[in-house]
């Protein structure tokens, strides 16, 4: 960055995104120079090119990409940056893999607030020196006012998986234990309670977390028990069993008393008539694993603070119609059906 | 949970599912009616049909305001919403209910039709004061329950003098529904349910009253048992219907005490009284019309009725033919009953009503009970 360059800094407390930000000109050096460089520096971003260039171990490369698309930005637990990072991380972590590096991009509506940006990059530059997956390649663009909410943000992670472990979603067999590494919902009623129509008070934080060590620990406790892992984010709990029902063609059977529910997210869903099984989740995972290992895997997901909550919640069942059923509080018999369309609030 | 969890205590409902199987006559079958889409939608979600001896069996009813808004009154919704002056405010649920043709609020909305989600009343007033150059219309639907809070927005506009807030009323009423059914059990010739009972509404009840049930007990010597919506209520509320057909007894009795007095809530009535009036009849989905069954804004607040502000003309469309809607929602016929269930007709393409929203007899059957269905064709 040169001199002259330094010389003209943003004002980070007042000022705005607008379009020259994005033309590729002297303006969006600057606002990439200060923000995001600065948030983000390591020596891969600080060499400037277009590209990130890095050696890899041997293995399997595992790459994955997500756009965070939050409203509201900023929710107690965390923020669209943070949730980025995460969100990223824990994608690559469900193949067995160890993330190495992540890339951003930025789409940002014009009038966007410089405060807000930093605030967004400080967060996820936090959250990926914590995960130990650095950021070091990104893309910026901006957009006319009412283009996008705010900020939209792409980002991409890549890591390596162990060349023989290969976890993947056709694997859940019949007898199978399912395993759930902590309480569900947090996340989307963190979410809810901070949109504008809809304040409510709670004291539920986001679970917003990279799952990497997590896994890590898992993979190291019983690699060979291990047949697929997913992190349950928006659809909850009930998206992701349904699609592994699909994709294995099998079926599931869940137990409703071992389903970790926070008493305040079963509040707050009963209040507004959702349920929690379909509620977003962003630092959970589901694990189908082989009957012998479930055991031990739990005890190691135990013994990770991430995992503290960690359950057996069913097993896999044989059913040419993959429903995912459950076995309600009452001993009674409900399917846990995919959701159609958004899970909207009834009316009474 | 506290005052929650007490109800959902699956220990407690073993107990009460023995009760009922030791009262329930084994020479004799039992058929009780929810007539409220909030009953149907508990029954399902805890799957209390499971704890239930075979010869009690619960009929479903068409208490579900979504489901038995007409699909006319939706197309003028949408036609409403269309209008490039207008922000349409409705309640979630009501968004993807089909009206002709496919469409739906939904898809008016992705069309670029002004139709925002509210979750009360007044945040649609706060809309009309926010944005004083829209004309912001609130699209109410429901029955008892939700009309004292459209009757307050109405108050509450009026009092800021809002000139650019109104209310597309479709507001209905429980008991005309109720006695549509006991009066005109049949339908297209197919003989009507038999019924031994009803569990009344929870909510309605509340509001109304659990004397506004008496007469059905009275009238057409049918028990009726006010229930809350727990699965622990509904499950208590059977066994006491169970005892009054055992007993040959049919009064109204309140299981809902927590929140339902005999005469109800007089301030909510007295709001409500002020401001709206019985239509002279009202078409509800799969019934036709039913007489003095909908309310709509009386003459001193016809500022604030859209009908009248915008000349809404009134639209007729009919059901898909092929739908079984009308039966269903009288008890004549099951979900599994209609062809088009789970075929054309799933909870992500609705056809009829009974689909449309989760308390829908067909959608709470299809999204928590079907597994049933194939586990009853394994066994045949």
């Amino acid at each position: 960055m040169s001199d002259r360059i330094k010389r003209r800094k943003l004002d980070l407390a007042h000022g705005r995104v607008d379009l020259s930000h994005g033309a590729g000109g002297r303006a969006m050096a600057h606002l990439i120079g200060e923000i995001f460089h600065a948030a983000f520096d390591n020596p891969m971003l600080r060499a400037g090119n277009d590209q990130a260039a890095f050696e890899v171990a041997a293995g399997r490369m595992v790459m994955t990409t997500d756009g965070y698309v939050v409203s509201p930005l900023f929710f107690p637990g965390g923020d669209i940056g943070s949730l980025a990072v995460h969100g990223t991380i824990n994608d690559v972590a469900m193949a067995g893999a160890r993330p190495l590096y992540l890339s951003a991009g930025f789409i940002i509506e014009e009038g966007f607030a410089f405060a807000d940006l930093k605030r967004i990059a400080d967060s996820m530059a936090a959250a990926s020196r914590a995960a130990g997956v650095p950021i070091v390649t990104g893309d910026t663009k901006v957009v006319e006012r009412g283009k996008a909410d705010g900020v939209f943000i792409t980002t991409t992670g890549v890591g390596i998986a162990p060349r023989d472990l290969v976890l993947s979603a056709e694997q859940a067999r019949p007898g199978d234990k399912v395993l759930l590494s902590g309480f569900i919902g947090d996340h989307g009623v963190a979410v809810m309670s901070q949109r504008q129509n809809l304040a409510f008070e709670t004291s539920i934080q986001s679970d917003s977390a990279a799952l990497h060590e997590l896994v890590a620990a898992m993979v190291s406790a019983a690699p060979q028990g291990l047949r697929v892992m997913r992190d349950p984010t928006r659809g909850g709990l009930a998206a992701t069993l349904n699609e592994l029902a699909q994709q294995s063609a099998v079926g599931f059977r869940l137990d409703e008393d071992a389903v970790p529910v926070r008493p305040e997210v079963a509040a707050a869903c009963e209040l507004l008539g959702l349920d929690p099984l379909y509620v977003a989740n962003e630092g959970k995972l589901v694990a189908v694993a082989a009957p012998e290992a479930a055991d031990t895997l739990l005890a190691a997901m135990r013994a990770h603070p991430l995992g503290r909550d960690a359950a057996i919640i069913g097993e896999v069942i044989e059913d040419d119609h993959h429903f995912v059923q459950m076995t309600t509080a009452f001993g009674g018999g409900r399917i846990v059906d995919w959701l159609a369309g958004e899970q909207l609030p009834r009316i009474c | 949970m506290k005052y929650v969890d007490e109800y959902r205590d699956g220990k407690v409902a073993r107990q009460i599912a023995a009760a009922i199987a030791q009262a329930a006559d084994p020479s004799r079958s039992y058929h009780f009616m929810e007539f409220c889409g909030g009953h149907t939608h508990a029954i399902s979600r805890y799957g209390l049909e499971d704890l239930l001896p075979s010869n009690v069996r619960m009929v479903h009813g068409p208490g579900c305001p979504v489901c038995v808004l007409p699909v006319g009154r939706i197309d003028m919704a949408i036609r409403l919403a269309q209008r490039p002056e207008v922000t349409l405010c409705t309640y979630g649920d009501l968004m993807r209910v089909p009206g002709s043709h496919g469409t739906s609020l939904l898809r008016a909305k992705a069309a670029g039709a002004d139709i925002r989600m509210v979750y009360s009343t007044l945040d649609a007033v706060a809309i009309a004061e926010a944005e004083p150059t829209r004309e912001v219309v609130f699209f109410a639907i429901g029955f008892e329950t939700t009309t004292p809070p459209t009757a307050l927005a109405i108050k509450l506009a009026a009092a800021k003098r809002l000139s650019n807030f109104s209310v597309f009323c479709n507001h209905v009423l429980t008991p005309p529904a109720i006695r549509g059914i006991l009066e005109h059990p049949d339908l297209a010739g197919q003989p009507g349910p038999r019924l031994d009972g009803f569990i009344g509404p929870a909510h309605v009840s509340a509001v109304i009253g659990a004397d506004a049930f008496a007469e059905f007990a009275r009238d057409f010597a049918k028990p009726v048992v006010v229930a809350g919506f727990e699965p622990l209520d509904v499950m208590q509320s059977i066994l006491m219907l169970v005892q009054q057909v055992n007993d040959g007894r049919h009064v109204v009795e309140n299981q809902y005490i927590r929140a339902v007095t005999p005469e109800g809530n007089r301030i909510a009535q007295a709001e409500v009284a002020a401001i709206f009036e019985l239509r002279d009849s009202f078409e509800w989905r799969g019934f036709g019309r039913v007489p003095a069954s909908g309310l709509q804004l009386r003459e001193a607040y016809a500022a604030f009725d859209a009908e009248r502000r915008f000349a809404m003309a009134e639209i007729s469309a009919a059901d898909n033919p092929a739908c079984d809607c009308g039966a269903i929602l009288r008890g004549i016929k099951r979900p599994t009953d209609c062809k088009l269930f789970g075929t054309l007709c799933t909870p992500e393409t609705p056809m009829g009503s009974c689909m449309v929203s989760s308390e829908g007899a067909c959608a709470a059957h299809w999204t928590y009970g079907r597994f049933r269905d194939h586990a009853r064709r394994a066994v045949a």
